[in-house]
């Protein structure tokens, strides 16, 4: 589904992944983990087709095409999703506005029907309501006064209701009390099935006991430093970074 | 240096005034005795002026050189218009109540007036000075000698026409008063100056939109004078959308009087225009008054338009609070100027002010100035500015999430604005501005990559 090969991105002129190699197919969930800095949320925003991240080399194969020759609502129409390591602001926009909006331009870029007020309205109650999400939240301008756990949720919520074919979760986990990340968790799995795919970025392994994954990633020095199973998480757990970091030097 | 009178200066056009010179007299309905000198020593208090130029300090960052080189047709003979072309309610089209006025002058056949309220009359100034009202004299007469610019008095010079709307004591009027004001091009450019009054009585309740229109392509001169006397806990509200042609000069000033515990609420929607200034000037005389003065403009192309507000705190526990917010584009500029002044016995006052723009392109400006004179010790007072581009996070969330660049712009710049509105809590403007930005990106000519 995704292919990333050899991946080099600079941001300000300043090289931060330097050879990224990863693949993940159809219905596969991958955790990516890795000390601070090393190029995690660079490499999400790479995908997703972030202003200001220049690719010097190296290709990227979404679903078979050229994910980098794409407008983020592209890729987004294509069926990547980003939920962001933090989660954006957007004054005077309401979430149900910006839920529509997201919702209809996917539907509209990809030929199909939008849906009606009334459909949109039930649809986006009945996921909200799935992730203890109120009504008043979805009401409230987009994140703004949103505490750290229910910005996270929220990106949770979008990506329920956009349903996309291969999510980027960057530290969803991070700032969530262990009640709503088992909420968070149970979303995500909801959405799992053959033909979904997912990079979950994290900096622990109890949302790997939650989101159990097929591999593990170590992105260290803009690398991939190491892959294996999910007992790799545990081991990281374990070790530290240091050995796994010393090795990408 | 455009010295525009005299008339006969080397710099100026010298046919600009002569049809101003020749005064109105031609107006249809009959002028009481006390208008002819009246008008007479507004005349000489133009003439001794001249145009506003760039000198006076409340006319630094705006420029009227342009009228000069213009030669105006002061007195339009009464244009053509189809009640087909008119634009639509501002506020929707379920309930009609709307006086039309077409270069200035009120034409009751394009105009729909249901039956009001008691006592509520809704009229002409032509009429409701041919049959001597006396509310309406009477405030005139006072108005009319005020001092207060070049551009006043030359509205003064020329009382004819405008609207009249008087609310009287305890009544509300529930049906938004829609008044449609018509430029239409000609041969010359017509100039008009239309005088506007309302006068809402002790505790009566009244809402007014104002829509200005250009139905031609070419430019004319708009100066608009509109006195508002709010008695004691009327609440006025008082919604304009100036949305006139590409090519015309258009002015306004608002000049409001609040009595005890009045409530005044401004919201100026400028969307056209070549050159625009929308001015208001807000006293607060009654304790406890309360004016709340919000504008929103979409500009681009050469537009230059002029937000200037000047509000006085003459009575304690008096509030003003201000919000403007704009949008610029292409080559445009846009002033804002706030001057609040609170006098020495005016205790327990607020008053903010908050200009913000977003800059859309890099030859667009905007200049603020903000004035405090407080003379009270009692006070909360505050003023602020901001400028800056749309906001590039927000704008690749939006598109992370599938919504088109385009469109999130809109949403964006919609949300921006909306602020403005939601202040003055008049709903029924939401859809006439999402609409307007919606057509105004549209049609924004796009940035070269
Ligand atoms: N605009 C920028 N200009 C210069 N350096 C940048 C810029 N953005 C990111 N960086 C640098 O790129 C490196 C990688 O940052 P990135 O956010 O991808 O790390 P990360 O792995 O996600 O870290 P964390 O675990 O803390 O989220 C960091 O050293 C960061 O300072
Ligand atoms: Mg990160």
């Amino acid at each position: 589904m995704l292919e990333i090969k050899n991946l080099h991105a600079s941001v300000g002129g300043k090289p931060i992944l330097n050879g990224v190699d990863l693949a993940v197919a159809p219905g596969e969930v991958h955790a990516v983990m890795g000390p601070n800095g090393s190029g995690k949320s660079t490499l999400s925003y790479v995908l997703s087709g972030r202003d200001g991240y220049e690719v010097s080399d190296g290709s990227v194969l979404f679903k078979g095409g050229n994910l980098l020759d794409l407008d983020p609502e592209e890729r987004a129409a294509a069926g990547l999703f980003l939920a962001f390591q933090y989660p954006v602001e957007i004054p005077g926009v309401t979430n149900m506005t910006f839920l529509k909006h997201a919702l209809n331009g996917l539907k509209v870029q990809r030929g199909e029907e939008e849906l009606d007020a009334m459909q949109f309205l039930k649809l986006v109650r009945q996921k909200a309501k799935a992730l203890g999400m109120s009504d008043d939240m979805l009401k409230r301008a987009v994140n703004v006064g949103f505490s750290g756990g229910e910005k996270k949720r929220n990106e949770i919520l979008q990506m329920a209701v956009l349903e996309p074919a291969f999510a980027v979760l960057d530290e969803t986990d991070s700032g969530l009390d262990i009640d709503a990340l088992k909420i968070v968790a149970d979303g995500v799995n909801a959405l799992r099935g053959p033909a979904r795919s997912m990079l979950v970025i994290t900096h622990y392994q109890r949302l790997l006991d939650y989101i159990v994954p097929d591999r593990v990633h170590v992105l260290a020095g803009g690398r991939i430093v190491t892959s294996g199973g999910k007992e790799l998480a545990l081991q990281l757990e374990d070790e530290g970074y240091g050995a796994f970091a010393a090795r990408a030097a | 240096m455009a010295t525009l009178v005299p008339i006969d200066g080397p710099a100026a056009n010298p046919d600009w005034l002569s049809g101003w010179r020749a005064g109105p007299g031609n107006g249809t309905a009959a002028a009481p005795d006390w208008l002819p000198p009246v008008r007479a020593e507004a005349a000489g208090r133009f003439a001794a002026r001249g145009l506003p130029n760039r000198r006076i300090e409340d006319w630094r960052y705006t420029n009227l050189a342009q009228l000069t080189g213009l030669e105006l047709d002061w007195a339009p003979a009464p244009a053509e218009v189809a009640k087909e072309s008119l634009p639509a309610l501002v506020f929707g089209r379920e309930a009609d109540c709307r006086l039309v006025l077409v270069n200035g002058q009120v034409r009751p056949a394009l105009s729909a007036v249901p039956a009001l309220p008691e006592g509520t009359i809704l009229t002409s100034l032509a009429e409701a000075l041919a049959t001597g009202h006396p509310g309406v004299a009477d405030l005139l007469r006072e108005r009319v000698t005020v001092d207060d610019g070049a551009l006043k008095a030359l509205n003064d010079s020329w009382l004819e026409d405008g609207y009249v709307l008087i609310v009287p004591e305890d009544v509300t009027v529930d049906l938004p008063i829609e008044i449609l004001s018509v430029g239409t091009g000609g041969a010359l450019p017509p100039a008009y100056q239309p005088r506007n009054l309302i006068i809402a009585g002790a505790r009566s309740r009244v809402t007014v939109v104002e829509h200005h229109v250009g139905l031609c392509i070419g430019g004319y001169f708009a100066n608009v004078v509109t006195d508002v006397a709010a008695g004691p806990e009327a609440i006025v509200r008082h919604c304009k959308v100036q949305d006139e042609s590409k090519e015309a000069i258009h002015v306004a000033l608002l000049d409001a009087t609040l009595g005890r515990d009045a409530m005044f609420d401004s919201f100026c929607f400028t969307l056209g225009g070549r050159i625009s200034r929308n001015e208001l000037r807000v006293s607060l005389d009654g304790p406890g008054a309360h004016c709340r003065l919000n504008g929103a403009y979409l500009v681009g192309g050469h537009q230059h338009c002029d937000h200037t507000t000047a509000v006085d705190h003459a009575a304690p526990e008096t509030h003003s609070d201000q919000l403007y917010k704009g949008v610029l584009d292409g080559r445009a500029r846009a002033v804002f100027q706030g001057k609040v002044v609170v006098r020495q016995d005016a205790q327990q006052v607020e008053g903010h002010q908050m200009s913000r723009a977003l800059l859309l392109s890099e030859t667009s400006e905007v200049n603020t100035k903000p004035e405090l004179f407080i003379h009270a010790d009692d006070v909360q007072c505050s003023h602020g500015a901001t400028a800056g581009d749309l906001d590039a996070e927000a704008l690749f969330y939006l598109r992370s999430r599938g919504v088109p660049e385009g469109q999130a712009r809109q949403l964006l710049v919609e949300a921006f604005l909306n602020e403005a509105i939601d202040a003055v809590a008049l709903a029924g403007m939401r859809l006439p501005l999402e609409q307007n930005v919606a057509r105004w990106m549209g049609e924004r000519p796009q940035p070269t990559p």
